[in-house]
């Protein structure tokens, strides 16, 4: 059983490492700027399904942590990123 | 003695208090006590039976160096040579210099001086002798540049003090070999171990660095040249320092050291040979000057060099002729200088080609300055000093030694001739020094000054010396076996007897080599406007001042061109230097030690999305220095962010892929942040040989950082610290999180400081961007 649930995670790992690859050929090619940060935000999310097949390979809930702080941040960052391709800065002056 | 040296320090002291009442009474008169003090202090030492005397006093005993005064007859021949002429030229400098002058500095720097020339005479301790000799350089300094606004005073000033204190450098190395060498700081224990210096490997570079500073301290050729323009000094300081003290301590250090080295050959080829060029070269030059003090600088110049070459000469004789010499010089040179100050106060100008026919007028002076210059020019004469020790010189050369050296042979047979021709010159200059000054046509409507004779009080001391010409000519026995006898003694290592008279007989050849001085000389003399064109060939351009200006222009182009060929501004230059730098030396090292290892016993296996991970890594890394688009470059970037926390979450590390995360994000909000200030990436265009050094640097350092890498990895010499933190964390620490134990506990100091680090960065940045638009922030 356990045999199993590791070879699963560790194809899993490897096919999602190959989807990070495809990713990176999409952020380098770009074309544009918007295509790169929605790339870096998948890869983000290949980040977390890696850092869940690590758990359950490494038999551990530490990296659980790991997992929402990366869905946090990916949030912040391609908000962050998106503000700035539509505006050019990211946060605004007060008005009043 | 210690007070004896220190006594003219102490009384500098007070000077700048004493020189308030200058208006009342001149703060010379208070000066004048202190080296009458010592002269009177050593004076007793003067005698038949004399046995020198050795007083210690600690300074630093840890590393042997203390005020061992050593009061032998050379020392005492110094002694009461800078003593005796310190006291006249501080009487004569009362009535030199008026009031309005800044008395206060010029006495302090003379007092120091004095104290330094004591030191210099009387330290056994090789070490407290550097100590006086550098002072005197500074105090010498000092005196040059008294006039400081004027520009020849400075250049003077610094010209002295950069060929001197590169002299006395030299000269501290050979210090220090000879204590590495004898294991003593002591100068006459260095002397009972001459075998081992002789016998030492390092011997001709203890000769060659003791020399170098000898000849640069007494004017000798190639390092004369500081003296004559020493000569913007007032008078005082030119007649005490560079005629009879200061340029006579590189003859005291060569006498001093004489008993070590004379058993050399190649002793007697430089100190003779250099000796004599000086000799020659400073009369040939001397004819050509047409200032007063310049003519007496480069006669100053000259006569070191035949005392020089006497030393070198090193037979009971020579030696003998030398000390003799040495006091005589300092008579008739020290009255010399002062009637020169005499002339140039009286008739405000000290050129001879406006000068001429001031015997009538100053009747005292003109007599002064004939006893002078007939006796500087070695005139048969019974009454004048320099007579005999010019004959003693010429009989000297004569009989020199045979030298195991063929070239030595060589130059001990051209020396009698190469005295004579020297001599030739230096009658020449002398009858032209006094027939120019003071006989001939007036020629009062060029003169700045109506001329008269001098003050009672200035005449007092060049009367005092130029009596002692005469007495020492008359009675040139007064001094031999009391004096000068115990100061070759000193010199030579065996007593010295000699019986000095003015009349040899007929069968003397250094009579007919004085007769053929004073032949040639006043052939030469009345005949001086047909050859006097030879200066403009000879030195002409070879001039050695042009030399010395060349030299130190030189210096300052050069090392501003080596400065700017590296600090050119661009921080690209300085960071491609600093890891060449790194590189080289990294593999240097490797090189020489050995240093590289491979060990693949202790390595985990590889997997396969470890590996496509690092080749994305490295695909986006590779991309990020070749993009020009700046947003891109920043999300691939991030790409290697991410993808270094995956690496630390595959190798379980959850801290670090924490706070990577965040770190990797918030750089690459901060980077968004500011890019709107930032300047567009552009396409450099950069040759290709600076691409591809740019290149091969940083191939080397990747190449250096990795070797490195496998090498600490395959060296394992220690047993790891970290399964202690794992056993005891939860006991001692209180925690199961290693990591964060570590970090606040074990290590917490780091933390702290880190948290510090952060800090400051927050401060600063607030700083920086609150400050920006006010003025005066910058």
């Amino acid at each position: 059983m356990n045999e199993l649930i590791n070879t699963i995670a560790i194809v899993c790992m490897i096919v999602v490492t190959i989807s990070i690859a495809l990713l990176l050929y999409r952020v380098i090619k770009g074309p544009t700027n918007p295509d790169r940060a929605v790339a870096l935000d998948a890869i983000g999310i290949n980040l977390m399904g890696m850092a869940g097949l690590s758990a359950i390979l490494l038999v551990t809930t530490r990296l659980n942590d790991v997992i929402l702080l990366i869905g946090i941040l990916l949030f912040v960052g391609t908000v962050g990123l998106a503000k700035y391709l539509e505006k050019g800065v990211i946060i605004d002056r007060d008005d009043d | 003695m210690l007070f004896a040296v220190f006594l003219p320090v102490l009384l500098a002291i007070f000077i700048p208090y004493l020189s308030k009442w200058k208006e009342n009474i001149h703060t010379g008169y208070f000066v004048l006590l202190a080296p009458l003090a010592v002269f009177l202090y050593f004076i007793p030492h003067i005698g038949n039976d004399f046995t020198p005397i050795i007083q210690s006093f600690n300074w630093i005993p840890s590393m042997d160096i203390g005020f061992d005064f050593y009061l032998d007859g050379l020392s005492l021949l110094f002694v009461l040579l800078i003593s005796g002429i310190g006291t006249l030229v501080t009487l004569y400098s009362i009535f030199y210099l008026h009031t309005s002058e800044r008395l206060d500095q010029f006495y302090v720097y003379l007092l120091i001086f004095m104290t330094a020339m004591f030191g210099v005479v009387l330290s056994d301790n090789v070490f407290v002798l550097y100590a006086f000799w550098e002072l005197t350089s500074i105090s010498s300094f000092l005196l040059i540049g008294y006039w400081n606004y004027k520009e020849r005073s400075r250049y003077g000033a610094l010209k002295s003090m950069l060929i001197t204190i590169f002299g006395g450098l030299s000269m501290f190395g050979g210090f220090i070999l000879l204590t590495s060498i004898t294991g003593t700081t002591s100068i006459q224990e260095m002397i009972e171990q001459t075998d081992t210096i002789l016998s030492s490997p390092y011997f001709g570079l203890i000769l060659a660095l003791l020399l170098l500073g000898a000849f640069t301290k007494s004017a000798q050729f190639p390092f004369h040249i500081w003296l004559p323009d020493a000569m913007e000094a007032p008078t005082p300081v030119s007649a005490y320092l560079h005629s009879a003290t200061m340029v006579k301590a590189g003859i005291f250090l060569v006498a001093r050291f004489s008993p070590i080295f004379s058993e050399s050959d190649w002793f007697f080829v430089l100190v003779s040979g250099f000796g004599i060029i000086t000799l020659i070269w400073g009369s040939f030059m001397a004819v050509r000057q047409t200032d007063l003090k310049g003519i007496l600088a480069f006669s100053t110049i000259s006569q070191l060099g035949m005392i020089m070459a006497m030393l070198g000469f090193g037979t009971k004789l020579a030696i003998y002729a030398a000390v003799f010499h040495i006091l005589n010089h300092a008579t008739f040179k020290g009255s010399l200088f002062m009637i020169a100050g005499i002339v140039d106060h009286e008739s405000g100008t000290r050129d001879i080609r406006k000068l001429g026919g001031l015997a009538t007028l100053m009747p005292i002076s003109a007599t002064l300055a004939f006893f002078g210059t007939f006796s500087m020019a070695g005139v048969p004469l019974p009454f004048l000093n320099g007579f005999y020790s010019k004959e003693l010189f010429f009989d000297a050369s004569l009989e020199l030694h045979e030298s195991s050296i063929a070239f030595a042979n060589v130059l001990a047979q051209a020396i009698p001739y190469l005295a004579v021709f020297g001599s030739i010159f230096t009658f020449v200059y002398s009858m032209y020094l006094v027939f120019g000054t003071f006989m001939g046509k007036k020629k009062l409507d060029q003169l700045p000054a109506k001329p008269h004779e001098a003050p009672v009080g200035m005449l007092i001391s060049p009367i005092i010396l130029v009596v002692g010409v005469v007495i020492i000519g008359l009675f040139p026995n007064l001094v031999n076996s009391t004096f000068l006898a115990h100061t070759a003694e000193a010199i030579y290592g065996a007593p010295v007897e000699k019986h000095v008279q003015f009349w040899h007989g007929w069968n003397s050849p250094p009579l007919y080599m004085s007769l053929v001085v004073v032949g040639f000389g006043t052939v030469l003399a009345l005949t001086i406007k047909h050859w006097s064109n030879i200066y403009q060939y000879l030195p002409g351009k070879l001039s050695l001042n042009k030399v010395y200006d060349f030299l130190v222009d030189q210096f300052e182009k050069t090392s501003a061109r080596i400065t700017n060929s590296y600090m050119n501004g661009s921080l690209n230059r300085y960071m491609s230097l600093i890891l060449i730098a790194i590189v080289v030396c990294t593999f240097g090292i490797l090189w020489i030690t050995d240093g590289f290892a491979w060990d693949t016993s202790n390595l985990a296996e590889i997997t396969l999305h470890e590996i496509l991970i690092a080749a994305a890594m490295a695909v986006a890394a590779i991309f990020t220095i070749f993009t020009i688009n700046k947003v891109a470059s920043i999300l691939v970037l991030g790409v290697v962010g991410y993808g270094l926390s995956l690496l630390f979450i595959l190798y379980s590390a959850p801290d670090l892929a924490l706070t990577q995360l965040v770190v990797e994000t918030i750089t690459v909000a901060l980077f968004l942040l500011c890019f709107y200030h930032l300047p567009k990436l552009r396409e450099r265009n950069e040759s290709k040989t600076k691409k591809l050094s740019n290149l091969i640097i940083s191939v080397g350092f990747g190449a250096m950082m990795t070797i490195i890498a496998i090498s600490a990895h395959s060296t394992k010499l220690f047993e790891k610290i970290s399964d202690y933190f794992l056993e005891t964390s939860h006991d001692i620490g209180g925690g199961d999180n290693v990591v964060n134990v570590i970090l606040v506990d074990m290590r917490g100091i780091d933390t702290l400081f880190e948290i510090v680090v952060l800090g400051i960065a927050a401060l600063a940045i607030y700083g920086l961007i609150k400050l920006r638009n006010k003025k005066g922030a910058k």
